[in-house]
């Protein structure tokens, strides 16, 4: 039973992981990119942490958890910070429709 | 689990090759920092899918160190970005 559920939380983490992938290629520019990259994969990661959990024994469980915290507080730090960091240097896609940080923060590479 | 974890590890494949493709393409260093972050977290998906696998608990703490090592490195990337001039890049 638990190997079941390890196996079917593996498969999801995977396709997760892999769509991921695909959208960091098939997206515009680099914001989209993120959007695929940190949140998708950040799931992937947890239901991969999550399966792994259910294999080994009771010991390693909360450097397990460990992992999840871990990746829920970075990813969206690093994020963020990549992204600060494009958008001062201009670096939307020509198809952007909405950018509510231009008044704050210019995206012509002044910032 | 055998078949799971094998078809687990090609789709792994696949997405560092992905990875690796937006990494070579860039046009950015943002862009690259994004497919080496995501690459990363590919590995670290391997080392759990390894870690289903064997049902071995060794390679936990790679995992630990691993998911901290991308951090790291995204946000002096995204500290290097900051510091650039407008030109070049």
């Amino acid at each position: 039973m638990g190997d079941a559920v390890a196996a079917a939380l593996l498969a999801v983490g995977t396709f997760l992981v892999v769509a991921s992938a695909v959208g960091v290629n098939r997206f515009d520019d680099v914001f989209c990119r993120m959007h695929a990259a940190t949140k998708a994969a950040t799931l992937g990661v947890i239901l991969i942490s999550l399966a792994a959990a259910l294999r080994v024994d009771g010991n390693t469980v909360p450097k397990l958890v460990l992992v999840i915290v871990l990746q829920l507080l970075t990813a969206p730090l690093g994020a963020h910070l990549l992204g600060r960091a494009a958008h001062g240097r201009g670096e939307l896609s020509p198809r952007t429709v909405l950018d509510e940080l231009a008044d704050a923060d210019p995206p012509d590479g002044r910032g | 689990m055998d078949l799971t974890s094998t078809i687990a590890y090609a789709g792994l494949a696949v997405a560092a090759l992905l990875c690796l493709w937006r990494v070579l393409r860039g046009p950015t260093i943002a862009e690259r920092m994004v497919g080496l972050d995501l690459l990363v977290l590919v590995v670290v998906s391997g080392i759990g899918v390894d870690i289903v696998r064997q049902g071995e608990s060794v390679n936990v703490d790679v995992l630990v160190v691993a998911s901290l090592l991308a951090f790291v490195g995204t946000s002096l990337t995204a500290r290097f970005i900051e510091g650039l001039g407008s030109d070049d890049g």
